[in-house]
């Protein structure tokens, strides 16, 4: 089984973190990874830099432009990436838009995760029918998961297609909003999160964007599997060392150890 | 009209255009396909469009015979006077539609990206003429080289919001509306300036243009007994103007359709936005098209002096163009973009915008039979670009 599929079977609140790759400095991905593991998160998120992050805020924007200045690429990170499963369990997704994975030929981009034990994708700007019709045999093909979004203002009948075709979990994207911490959720998002969590889907939920403490990741996963921290843990570690990870991840569980 | 030119049901042109927008956009996007075309074709829109066109805009624009230009080059040229529409340059023609639409969609807010700031004005005029409030996305260096164009949307009621991101131009002030919209994604319209973005604004944007081929129809009989002219050539940075003047062409291949793009200070100079010669099928701003990027599929940024060819990819219609050979793409440097410049200043009395001036350099390039009319879309006026032609030239 996809070891993304096996996590989402433990009977716990899932924490994701997101970082980008090639950032704060080009070599640091495999140390944030094992940090992250040991810290006790359970599943990461690799973000492929682009220069152009539609989806993303300030913060994730500003890394992705720092990673690229220092020289990150697809083929470095799969570099860096290769003896990654010696030593890491949990499951890994790299989170990226179309155009780099396209430039770098989508079949071979896919294989390549295969090889090095990548279990997910989410590509925020792949459309769903352009999923559907060109690229799902590939996926299936290399055994990658494709992680779809949704937001408070996708239709009832979106998210039941979209639950149909996925197969792992939904990305249920926080508010109307590029990523990004906010001060909290308000009942609008309480509101959001109840529906959804009744409308009984077959695919496990993780919340993402705005979450960037003890009390957002609780409130978000009142209702749902697992939250995912990006923008967060970047300005963390824009003022601690790479190696320096437990704390992050100690202040968000708050586990009664 | 339905050719293998024009877009299909899915919104594309050939394998070019689509909608490769995150799910945060879906529902303004999907809105907006849905009702374009209903809203479009209500005769009470067309009405209220035609209207403001001609009693706003001033139009139809004039298409000129330029005698001693085509005795210079011996073969007719005609000029469409996109120059002296309201505003100064075709931009309007397209923020008029938009923003009728935006009224029937029943949006308080607008929002706009600009380069060089045409866009911005043509917005920030229609949204001071509807009432409802407009911010425009600019790159802090285009903000700081194009001063006059700020004040003058400020004047209009605009707020221009400087785009820090990225590279400080055109596609990151792009970047930054598109991420606006994300997150007012209920009140808001976006008036793309474009034939770019996700479908269907290629389309919609080509529409609203499209006024400018099918006057040059019109006109075009009138002055010479048929239709149809053997050339019409245009300057291509996104692509609108193009799109517009070779609209009602698409489908007659006897119209041959020449797209001129800004080679900056050579092509291969590294300081270029000559993206048919250079970009690569791609991805950018939602749009599958060709763009300028790096072997690892990083957006570069293009040069040219003209600031409104300043866009590293091209229109999803363009693209298409290009690929399939319907149009000719030819690619004019600065320097000759600026001597023709200053020769239809010369010859005609007529001072044209820099982009414009792209358009008019091909007849230094390339030979037409005297007997051939050609007609050359004037896009705009040089007004803005006065200083950039008294730096080069010393004047």
């Amino acid at each position: 089984m996809n070891r993304i599929n096996t996590k989402l079977q433990e009977d716990k609140k899932l924490l994701s973190i997101y970082f980008t790759a090639g950032y704060p400095s080009l070599n640091d991905t495999a140390t944030i990874i094992t940090e992250l593991q040991k810290s006790g998160v359970d599943m990461i998120e690799i973000g492929l830099p682009f220069s152009d992050p539609l989806a993303d805020g300030p913060t994730i924007q500003k890394s992705s432009t720092h990673a690229l200045t220092n020289g990150m690429t697809t083929e470095t990170l799969f570099e860096q990436l290769t003896t990654i499963r010696e030593s890491v369990t949990i499951p890994l997704i790299i989170m990226g838009y179309f155009n780099p994975m396209m430039q770098y030929g989508f079949e071979k981009f896919c294989a390549k995760c295969q090889e090095i034990g990548i279990d997910g994708l989410i590509i925020p700007d792949l459309p769903i029918d352009v999923y559907h019709e060109q690229y799902e045999t590939i996926f299936k093909q290399y055994g990658l998961k494709n992680i779809f979004l949704i937001t408070p203002q996708t239709s009832e009948e979106r998210i039941r297609y979209i639950d149909n075709i996925s197969d792992s979990f939904i990305y249920m994207v926080s508010s109307a909003s590029t990523t990004g911490a906010k001060s909290g959720f308000g009942d609008e998002q309480k509101e959001y999160f109840e529906r959804i969590h009744n409308m009984n889907l077959k695919n496990p939920q993780i919340v993402g964007f705005g979450i960037s403490n003890h009390e957002t990741f609780t409130q978000a996963t009142t209702y749902a599997k697992g939250a995912i921290i990006g923008s967060a843990f970047i300005k963390y570690l824009n003022q601690n060392k790479s190696t320096d990870i437990n704390s992050f991840t100690q202040n968000i569980l708050q586990n009664p150890l | 009209m339905n050719t293998s030119y024009n877009i299909d049901k899915k919104g594309y042109y050939g394998k070019f255009g689509g909608a490769y927008i995150p799910e945060m956009l879906f529902p303004n996007v999907e809105e907006l396909r849905n009702s374009y075309l209903d809203i479009m074709s209500e005769p009470a829109f067309q009405q209220e469009f035609h209207d403001l066109l001609r009693d706003y805009v001033g139009r139809p624009s004039p298409l000129y015979f330029a005698k001693r230009l085509s005795e210079k080059y011996n073969t007719k040229i005609y000029l469409k006077r996109e120059d002296l529409n309201h505003t100064g340059a075709h931009k309007v023609n397209n923020t008029i539609g938009q923003i009728l639409v935006a009224k029937r969609l029943g949006k308080k807010r607008i929002i706009a990206e600009t380069g060089a700031g045409q866009h911005g004005v043509a917005t920030a005029t229609v949204c001071a003429l509807m009432g409802i409030e407009c911010i425009v996305y600019m790159g802090e260096i285009d903000i700081a080289r194009q001063a006059p164009n700020v004040a003058r949307m400020k004047m209009l009621g605009a707020t221009v919001v400087p785009a820090t991101s990225g590279s400080k131009t055109l596609k990151d002030a792009t970047n930054e509306a598109i991420r606006d919209w994300i997150n007012n994604p209920v009140d808001t319209h976006y008036i793309i300036g474009s034939v770019v973005g996700p479908h269907p604004y290629p389309d919609m944007v080509a529409r609203f243009q499209s006024v400018i081929s099918e006057e040059m129809k019109k006109q075009l009989r009138e002055k010479e007994g048929r239709e149809l002219p053997d050339y019409v050539i245009a300057c291509v940075g996104g692509g609108s103007n193009a799109a517009g003047a070779f609209y009602h062409f698409l489908d007659q291949k006897e119209v041959g359709l020449i797209a001129v793009e800004a080679a900056g200070k050579g092509i291969y100079s590294g300081e270029s936005a000559a993206t048919s010669a250079l970009g690569k099928d791609g991805i950018i701003h939602g749009s599958r098209t060709l763009l300028m990027q790096s072997d690892d599929g990083q957006i570069t940024e293009p040069y040219s002096i003209s600031a409104g060819l300043d866009y590293p990819g091209v229109g999803p219609l363009h693209a298409h163009l290009y690929d399939s050979g319907r149009g000719e793409f030819i690619s004019i440097s600065d320097d000759e973009a600026m001597k023709a410049g200053l020769e239809l200043c010369k010859l005609e009395g007529i001072i044209p915008a820099i982009e414009s001036s792209h358009a008019l350099a091909v007849f230094k390039t390339r030979q037409f039979q005297p007997d051939d009319v050609v007609i050359l879309n004037l896009s705009g006026r040089g007004d803005k670009d006065l200083n950039t032609y008294i730096n080069y030239f010393d004047l």
